[in-house]
């Protein structure tokens, strides 16, 4: 028997720099509760910083995760760490973090700094950023916060560690300025789709995105990956594939065109893409499921204002309506959502008390 | 005849700005904030909503929220008593955006490893989120620590560096057409060589505000050469007018108005029913802030020696620090005369130089004080610095009324955007900034 099926979807909005319009969507996606919305970010097209846009809607959303796209080539990885653990308190514990390189000349040229790498470099230090970003949120261990009146002590200085940490291109000593963060480790998030990326997905990442045409395409990638963490030794349970699909519900009245639906979405250039209506996506999902090939997945609507309140309001409630998909949160954090565990801190003695820290 | 306006700005309980010409280097001023009964979260968004509410209440101009500095260390290990880790500051503000309508919304940036495009990338963006609300400070901190957590610290001229990344970030903001076109861009200076497109359109105020602090003539004249709001250490007037007026003479050799360039200074408040009241609880503040074992950490951490067989209530090291920083130096040598002059013994020469309120008094006599204090042309407005979590709270209830009646302070919010509350032009392409 499989547990329920996990669903994402993507925010983007291309030319859309007001708050309101992505906490309107945000607000549409936690009705139908789905686990976490994703918004993408690059320093190659216009936008606007995406990290900065989940912070705003946060206030205005109480459970569905956020996981923005947060790139490590340019930015420093102390404070990309900084950044994602801050979403994560003020979002009380339903931050994520997708991981991105930037691999273009221009993007380069935008900082100064150095030139474009190959992938393989570009993402062999992404994982060494996902790396150090989960040490510098263990650095402060919960609780280490004591305010102890009667020593004078505002922290625990056994509690607070150094991460000292040396990668191919940066090192970082540490301790991180932000505590460590409500889910102990907010959600890092890949799209393994390329083969570098596949790598760091399987390594580090809680939430792998893949793309697929098909059940077997699907489930292959899928035992890939999940091999490939268990070789790097995890647990391969601690990883959700979930398949990302672009979706077009525009043409909501009619059934799929052929090839779309039951028998799987069609390859294009942006991806594998769904044109169809949403109650046959909610057979896509179905059949998807219960073949066992993907814990869920992550839907990119072409159109987001006119697809994400079709997904919600057709697909959803039929999910729902079939006992796939949860009805309202039983958890709190995109951790619980995700059923994933919060991680015990690599520093904290063992036996040590791992409550959460409370994020209100 | 219009009494003149003061501008009033908040930071957080306990907040210390970490600036080299900030006179705190020992940290203090914020015990009482986490050893009290009500003690407020650092890191909890609840913290920063009630502090955002309570500010715009007060219909106050700005909020500003520093970066945290690297953990203060003490001997080797984490400084056990120091208030430390909290929010990256810019996320926080996106967050308060959606929670607040006019409030100004300020963070402190690091300038030592600042990135111009990342930075102006993220200030646009709380600009856009915010309605033309957000602020920056632009802080020339150069922690030696904060090299050894980023890939691009430790420049040599960072004061130099703050000013090319203010330029930078501005022809960044300036780069897309009006009509909302994005223009190539490229800006070559000796600390930064980027070229390419801008991400984000024209934010509502352009330009975000730019507020720069510090007392040093190297801090005063780039404040009037760029900066929209110099926050300044609290003065008696008459020192307070003579620099007030300095900074004011400086502007007109850039171009601009004594009103382009908001002088505020940094304040704490203790209030009372009485006078008496007031200043035994301000008595009792400066006891709670520096208790004997704090105040042996704060000679410590100036002087550079282990002093834990000192008695705090004995005089001061008669050595000298063991640095050679000037400014390390220049700070023992006040505290000595301070102690010198007054007959004070360690713990009391800490009180009294980190720990005596600028303004005591019945809220009656706090608004009048401040008002006097502007009309003599010492400051234009105020950083109110909280020493108690309630601190904001207690002001706005009880001081902003009283300088609403006398015709001092705004009574409502007149424009949407920061600018617009400051009175202070800019944000233009064509402005020739």
């Amino acid at each position: 028997m499989r547990g329920l099926v996990h669903l994402a979807a993507a925010l983007d909005l291309p030319g859309v720099f007001d708050g309101g319009a992505f906490a309107a969507l945000a607000r549409l996606a936690e009705r139908g509760g789905l686990d976490f919305v994703t918004l993408d970010d690059s320093f190659a097209r216009p936008g606007p910083d995406a990290l900065g846009v989940l912070c705003r809607v946060a206030p205005a959303t109480r459970r569905i995760g956020l996981v923005p796209t947060v790139t490590t080539t340019h930015t420093e990885p102390f404070r990309v760490q900084a950044a994602v653990a801050t979403l994560d308190w003020v979002g009380r514990g339903r931050a994520g973090w997708r991981i991105d390189v930037s691999g273009t000349e221009s993007e380069a040229r935008l900082f100064g700094r150095r030139s474009a790498a190959p992938a393989g470099a570009l993402w062999r230090e992404a994982g060494e950023v996902a790396d150090v970003a989960a040490r510098l949120w263990d650095s402060w261990e919960d609780g280490a916060e004591i305010r102890d009146a009667a020593t004078g002590r505002f922290l625990d200085g056994d509690r607070v560690h150094r991460v000292d940490f040396t990668g191919t291109g940066f090192s970082v000593r540490g301790p991180s300025t932000v505590p460590r963060p409500p889910q102990g480790h907010p959600v890092r998030v890949v799209d393994a789709t390329d083969a570098h990326a596949c790598t760091v997905a399987a390594r580090h990442a809680d939430v792998a995105l893949v793309r697929a045409v098909s059940p077997a395409q699907a489930a292959g990638v899928r035992d890939r990956l999940r091999e490939q963490a268990r070789a790097s030794g995890r647990d391969p349970d601690t990883l959700r594939v979930l398949v990302s699909l672009l979706v077009d519900l525009g043409d909501g009245e009619h059934a799929a065109e052929p090839g779309h639906g039951g028998g799987g979405p069609r390859p294009t250039v942006h991806g594998p893409l769904y044109r169809g209506g949403p109650v046959d996506l909610a057979e896509l999902v179905t059949s998807w499921h219960a073949k066992g090939i993907t814990d869920g997945f992550h839907f990119v609507p072409v159109e987001p204002r006119r697809d994400l309140e079709r997904l919600v309001n057709g697909t959803v409630a039929l999910l729902q309506h079939r006992g796939l998909f949860r009805t309202f949160y039983p958890g709190s954090t995109l951790r619980e959502h995700l059923g994933l565990a919060r991680p015990a801190n690599r520093y904290a003695a063992p036996g040590a008390s791992a409550v959460p820290p409370r994020a209100s | 005849m219009t009494a003149r306006q003061l501008y009033l700005a908040a930071v957080p309980p306990g907040a210390c700005l970490a600036d080299p010409d900030a006179d705190d280097p020992a940290g203090l001023g914020s015990d009482a904030v986490w050893a009290g009964t009500r003690a407020g979260s650092r890191i909890a968004f609840a913290s920063y909503e009630r502090l955002a509410g309570a500010a715009e209440r007060g219909l106050f101009d700005f909020l500003l929220l520093d970066e945290e500095p690297p953990l203060p260390e003490h001997r080797g290990r984490p400084h056990e008593p120091v208030p430390a880790g909290g929010p990256e500051p810019i996320a926080v503000l996106n967050a308060l955006a959606g929670v607040t309508t006019r409030l100004g919304l300020a963070a402190t940036v690091d300038a030592a490893c600042a990135q111009p495009y990342e930075l102006a990338r993220r200030l646009a963006t709380l600009d856009h989120l915010s309605a033309g609300r957000a602020g920056w400070r632009v802080a020339v901190s150069a922690d030696p620590r904060t090299g050894a957590d980023h890939r691009f610290a430790g420049h040599a001229d960072p004061c130099g560096r703050a000013a090319e990344l203010v330029l930078a970030a501005r022809a960044l903001w300036d780069s897309w057409s009006p009509e909302g076109v994005p223009r190539p861009f490229a800006h070559r200076g000796r600390h930064f060589d980027i070229a390419g497109e801008f991400g984000l359109p024209r934010s509502p105020q352009g330009h975000p505000v730019v507020i720069r602090s510090g007392e040093s003539g190297r801090a005063r004249e780039p404040a009037a050469a760029w900066a929209d709001v110099l926050l300044v250490r609290h003065a008696p007037p008459e020192p307070a007018r003579a620099r007030y007026a300095d900074v004011k003479r400086r502007l007109a050799a850039y171009g601009r108005a004594p009103g382009d360039l908001k002088v505020m200074s940094r304040i704490t408040v203790v209030l009372g029913d009485t006078a008496a009241e007031a200043q035994e609880r301000a008595a009792g503040i400066g006891r709670r802030l520096v208790t004997p074992r704090h105040a042996l950490h704060a000679v410590e951490r100036i002087w550079g020696t282990d002093l834990s067989g000192y008695d705090p209530d004995g005089p001061l090291p008669r050595t000298e620090p063991r640095t050679r920083d000037r400014r390390t130096r220049a700070l023992a040598a006040r505290w000595r005369a301070l102690a010198e002059e007054k007959g004070l013994s360690l713990r009391e020469t800490v009180i009294e130089a980190s720990g005596r309120p600028s303004f005591v008094g019945t809220p009656d006599a706090v608004a009048a004080d401040l008002h006097r204090y502007a009309e003599e042309g010492a400051a234009d407005g105020f950083l109110l610095a909280p020493q108690l979590p309630d601190g904001l709270e207690e002001f706005v209830d009880r001081v902003v009324p009283l300088l609403q009646e006398r015709a001092a302070f705004r009574t409502e919010y007149r424009g949407g955007t920061l600018r617009s509350h400051l009175g202070v032009p800019g944000g233009t392409a064509d402005d020739g900034r």
